[in-house]
């Protein structure tokens, strides 16, 4: 069966490089096609032909498709041969075209006969190509013969038809599931693969009744699947039941799990690794579920191959995220793997290890990380950077070690990606360390000494003009800052002087020698360094006097700018030299949507190490300042509460708006944040018509379009509403969107001058009463709540109803109260029949709440719940009450 | 097709199987998955993963790495390089099954004499395998033996021999069994 294709076997020893295939040539190839269309047909130079077409589309020729039809239709002609081998790469061969070439479906006849033939191989095969280039209608046709095939007695065939019928399920859903009968007596085969490609087909017909899943998966866990690939997919659909069985939290017992530990025993080792690590992700597993599965990964992290220990290690790490306790056994095992040839596995053992190990440890393993850092490559050495700070976070005492071996791999080799890391990490730790942040500080200046990225002593430089200053003894620092001005770039030069700046605003004591450390940088040969140093030397008051730096100077050092780095950016670029100097305040302070481009291009000019990322703000503050940037809305207030954004659109619509509600004490203002993500249109003059039909206690008193709203550029239109003061009022809106369309060519993103006007329907949205509570904590809830008193304490019992658990129960009072859960009591153990809830607030009109919520199981399913309020007013006690009775 | 890979908790399922020469060019390669839709990304694909693994060591046993979010398991021989790539949440002991499965019904069918220059010449069984092996993503045979002997049919006088063969090589697994066995 080996016969070389080139003919001349003398050269063959010389050349080491000999290839069959050397010099092929698509076109000559496809003349040498020809011979299928011979009369005489020669099966053995057919072949070859073939395979020589498959060798140039494997190599990523591409055939037109006239030249894929071509070759085709002359690939059927060799049907009338009855060589077996050839045979077999036609059926490749179609298989290969059939995407690319035109008219497949004229080769139907020929594979219907194979289809019914008398050889195993010619059913096998034909089914499997038929099915690649079927249609409902044809599929119908042979829909008898395949429902033949998948009970025939030769398992190819069986196989053959049943893969076929995955693959169909997808395109012709209905046809595939009248074959149920036939595929579940499949499952029931001697043959192992039949029984796995049964089993599967069988369990996506049924995967969407969950009822007959249940079924399948009780029916199989008793009986015995002989596949250990079945059996795979049994684990897999077994832990599917048992997540969404709900009932767990009754009895204690998990249905199933004694299927999977069975498993645990089973002689494949992949189905015994399937077992353990669905084990390991069961919800809320206990550690006793756990045991027997981590036992028998830590078997595995001794095999042999290297397979094995991978996925017992990755499976491992993973529990070690939830459970580190339950993995601290395999501790010695894990340590062996430190020095695994496979650097995959090392690096997932020794993650591991810094999750689970505990603070007595954590010396030990640096030393044995320290030897292995140096031969993995650089994307193991972030993981492994990242782990160690997590580390150093949970046990602050071992800062000094983990510091110190965070500094001794920053001055080694290393890409930026990976010194960016140790950099980030060693930035963390000095903000939540405190003790660490004199020698984190210290290891920075010695990194930038002799740092290669300008980027990265950009930000050090920036944090230390922040931090330094604040510590015992600023003054050493200085030399390292200023030995950036002699040795480096403008833009790091640029960056020092800045910094010195900063120690010289913050200590009186620095200050004449910053002084003459600034005047010398008047002479640089750079712009802005030079630009800097004066504007810093005249702020600072360098005329040889010291005096304390004024509060508006330090604002001017450390404040952040509140202009969006864009709109202040925009507003440069338009400036035309005048006699009017550029004013700031004229700088817009809205944040506006920006041109795609813009946005993948990465900032220049960073505004500090984790500086946020430019796009429209979401927490309160930025709210704060968002609103009162826009000047109808200036005199509404303080803000009280801004709600987290509710969608308005489905997932994948044209247009994608969330509405985030701004509640002030007078008056409400919705925030559409729209997102057009049709790229070939500009929406403009996009607002959003409200009506308030059904909120008779608000009045529209102002909107706010939004000019233009490009593709994939969020935007934002405002539309406000008095309400009565002090107090909540609900309602529901409903909401139009209202736009100018104008077609935009994608080629150069021109858009068209004219548009047409245009609406498109968003959901409803509701005012509720969670909408008017903030959510705030106390941190001793029993005082809180004994100092509160009892003098507008309103106390009620409720029944919830069937629930599915209590948690969701609890969830769902705490959702709709939108109060702030104290004490972690939101958390509801598993199994219990009874758990309190302790919650805070805020009210509108600034009073405060707290809640005692007591829940209880009555009867299997039904919940009960009894609610104490006690706040600083009796309406408001009376309120919440209100809330819960009307949800 | 791309559905068997979006289904998380169905089906195992492969997303490429590659053999690559020992410069890391194509000998063969299949892919089920259109993770990577254009021949160039195919290519990047092929490429960074050899340079990645070039080093290790997968002659005796099969190696393995995560690779941009996806397992490979790979074993070496002579100048030829298998690789099979899976999803990250695969098995990767079903994922080694299938690839065993095809390296040992190769170096069967091959009579063990796997380098790149037989392979080449026999390029037309390789195909057949790869086509035994799985279909579309899905696993279709795992067991070396019964893959090449469903590739053997084709040509009748080579299967006498390769009965033979297929005989001692049962003879040789059974022993090897019962060594492993008795050494327990």
């Amino acid at each position: 069966m080996a016969q070389p294709l080139a003919k001349k076997d003398d050269d063959r020893d010389e050349e080491v490089d000999y290839s069959p295939f050397l010099g092929i040539e698509k076109g000559a190839v496809l003349q040498e096609a020809r011979v299928f269309n011979d009369p005489q047909l020669d099966p053995q130079r057919c072949s070859q032909v073939i395979t020589k077409l498959l060798y140039l589309l494997n190599q990523g020729e591409a055939l037109t498709k006239v030249e894929a039809t071509e070759v085709f239709f002359s690939v059927t002609k060799l049907f009338q041969s009855k060589d077996i081998g050839l045979r077999r790469m036609v059926y490749v061969m179609i298989k290969e075209l059939s995407s690319s070439a035109d008219e497949v479906i004229m080769v139907t006849s020929s594979l219907m006969k194979d289809m019914t033939s008398k050889t195993d191989m010619y059913r096998a095969n034909a089914i499997r190509v038929l099915c690649r280039i079927t249609d409902g209608t044809l599929l119908t046709q042979i829909e008898r013969y395949l429902k033949q095939a998948i009970v025939d007695k030769n398992p190819v065939v069986a196989s053959a038809a049943l893969v076929s019928g995955i693959h169909l399920l997808q395109t012709n859903p209905e046809i595939v599931k009248r074959w149920s009968n036939e595929v579940q007596e499949a499952v029931q085969s001697r043959a192992a693969l039949v029984q796995f490609h049964a089993l599967a087909l069988l369990h996506q017909i049924r995967q969407n009744d969950r009822l007959a899943v249940n079924k399948l998966v009780s029916s199989l866990t008793r009986g015995s699947v002989r596949s250990p690939l079945a059996q795979c997919l049994l684990i897999r659909y077994t832990s599917q039941v048992i997540r969404e069985s709900a009932n767990n939290t009754q009895t204690g017992d998990r249905p199933f799990y004694d299927f999977l530990e069975g498993c645990l025993r089973h002689k494949a080792e992949m189905v015994i690794f399937e077992a353990a690590r669905a084990i390991t992700e069961l919800n809320g597993v206990t550690s006793r579920e756990l045991t027997p599965a981590i036992t028998v990964l830590q078997l595995f992290l001794s095999s042999s191959k290297p397979v094995l220990r991978f996925a017992a290690v990755r499976t491992l790490n993973k529990v070690a995220m939830t459970h580190p306790t339950a993995v601290t056994n395999c501790n010695i095992d894990m340590e062996g793997l430190i020095s695994d040839q496979n650097r995959s596995i090392a690096t997932l053992a020794i993650t591991t290890l810094l999750k689970t190990g505990n603070e007595s440890s954590v010396d030990r393993l640096m030393k044995q990380i320290t030897n292995f850092m140096s031969d993995i490559a650089d994307e193991f050495k972030i993981v492994v950077v990242e782990a160690i700070r997590s580390l150093c976070l949970k046990f602050p005492l071992k800062h000094r070690s983990l510091m110190n071996f965070l500094s001794n791999i920053l001055r080694e080799e290393g890409g930026f990606e990976y010194k960016k890391a140790i950099v980030d990490s060693i930035v963390i730790l000095i903000r939540d360390i405190p003790e660490a942040k004199e020698t984190g500080l210290l290891h920075l200046c010695e990194f930038i000494e002799d740092c290669e990225f300008t980027y990265l002593s950009a930000q050090i430089l920036h944090f230390l003009g922040i931090e330094g200053p604040k510590t015992s003894d600023p003054s050493k620092y200085i030399r390292y800052i200023y030995n950036r001005v002699h040795l480096e770039n403008a833009t790091v030069r640029a960056g020092a002087v800045s910094t010195l700046a900063k120690f010289g605003a913050m200590v009186d004591g620095l200050k004449p020698r910053i002084f003459v450390l600034l005047r010398r940088c008047l002479f640089d040969t750079d712009d802005e360094v030079r630009d800097r140093a004066t504007l810093y030397l005249n702020t600072l008051g360098g005329d040889g006097a010291v005096v304390e730096t004024g509060a508006d100077v330090k604002e001017f050092l450390f404040g952040s700018l509140d202009i969006p780095l864009v709109n202040l950016e925009n507003s440069l670029k338009n400036y035309e030299p005048s006699e009017k100097p550029f004013d700031i305040n004229y700088v817009p302070k809205e944040v506006k949507s920006q041109p795609l481009s813009e946005k993948k291009a990465p900032g220049k000019k960073p505004t500090g190490l984790g500086a946020p990322p430019p796009g429209p703000p979401s927490t309160v503050d930025a709210y704060e300042k968002l609103l009162s940037s826009i000047p109808e809305f200036a005199n509404f207030g303080k803000l009280f509460k801004s709600s987290a954004p509710v969608e308005l659109t489905e997932a994948e619509t044209e247009y994608a708006v969330n509405v985030v509600k701004h509640i002030f004490d007078g008056h409400v203002v919705f925030q559409y944040n729209c997102t057009n993500t049709i790229p070939e249109q500009l929406l403009e003059n996009v607002t959003v018509i409200v009506d308030a039909s059904e909120a008779e206690e608000f009045a529209e008193v102002a909107s706010k379009p939004l000019r233009s709203l490009p593709y994939d550029s969020p935007g934002q239109t405002f539309v406000a509403f008095e309400k009565p003061e002090g107090v909540p009022a609900f309602g529901k809106f409903s909401n139009m969107l209202r736009f100018m369309v104008k077609e935009v060519d994608p080629s150069t993103g021109e858009a068209e001058d004219d548009g047409v006007e245009d609406e498109y329907q968003l959901e409803d949205l509701e005012v509720v009463a969670s909408d008017y509570i903030l959510k705030v904590g106390v941190s001793n809830f029993r005082n809180a709540w004994e100092s509160m008193g009892a003098d507008f304490e309103r106390v009620d019992e409720y029944g919830l109803g069937p629930r599915d658990s209590l948690a969701e129960a609890v969830n769902a009072v705490i959702d709709l109260l939108g109060m702030q859960p104290c004490e972690g009591t939101e958390a509801v153990p598993p199994n219990s029949r009874s758990h309190t809830c302790l919650l805070s607030g805020v009210y509108i009109g600034n009073v405060k709440v707290l809640v005692r919520l007591q829940f209880g199981l009555d009867g299997p399913k039904d919940v009960a719940m009894k609610l104490a309020v006690r706040s600083e007013d009796e309406t408001v006690s009376d309120a919440i009450h209100e809330i819960v009775a009307s949800g | 097709m791309s559905t068997l890979f979006l289904s998380k908790n169905s089906c195992p399922a492969v997303k490429n199987i590659l053999i690559l020469d020992s410069d890391g060019k194509r000998v063969a390669v299949k892919y089920y998955s259109d993770e990577w839709p254009t021949h160039s990304a195919k290519l990047n694909f092929e490429k960074s993963l050899f340079a990645r693994t070039l080093k290790s060591n997968a002659r005796t046993e099969a190696e393995i790495t995560m690779f941009d979010s996806n397992i490979v398991i790979y074993k070496f021989v002579q100048d030829l390089h298998f690789f099979i790539t899976g999803g990250d949440d695969e098995n990767e002991l079903v994922l080694a099954t299938v690839l065993q499965g095809l390296f040992d019904a190769i170096s069967l069918l091959l009579r063990n004499a796997l380098d790149k220059r037989e392979a080449l010449e026999n390029l037309d069984i390789i195909f057949l395998c790869f086509d035994e092996v799985v279909d579309h993503g899905m696993i279709l045979e795992t067991d070396a033996n019964v893959l090449a002997g469903k590739v053997a049919i084709q040509n009748m006088d080579a299967s006498v021999t390769l009965s033979e063969q297929t005989i001692s090589q049962a003879l040789a697994t059974a022993r090897e069994h019962l060594t492993k066995t008795l050494l327990k």
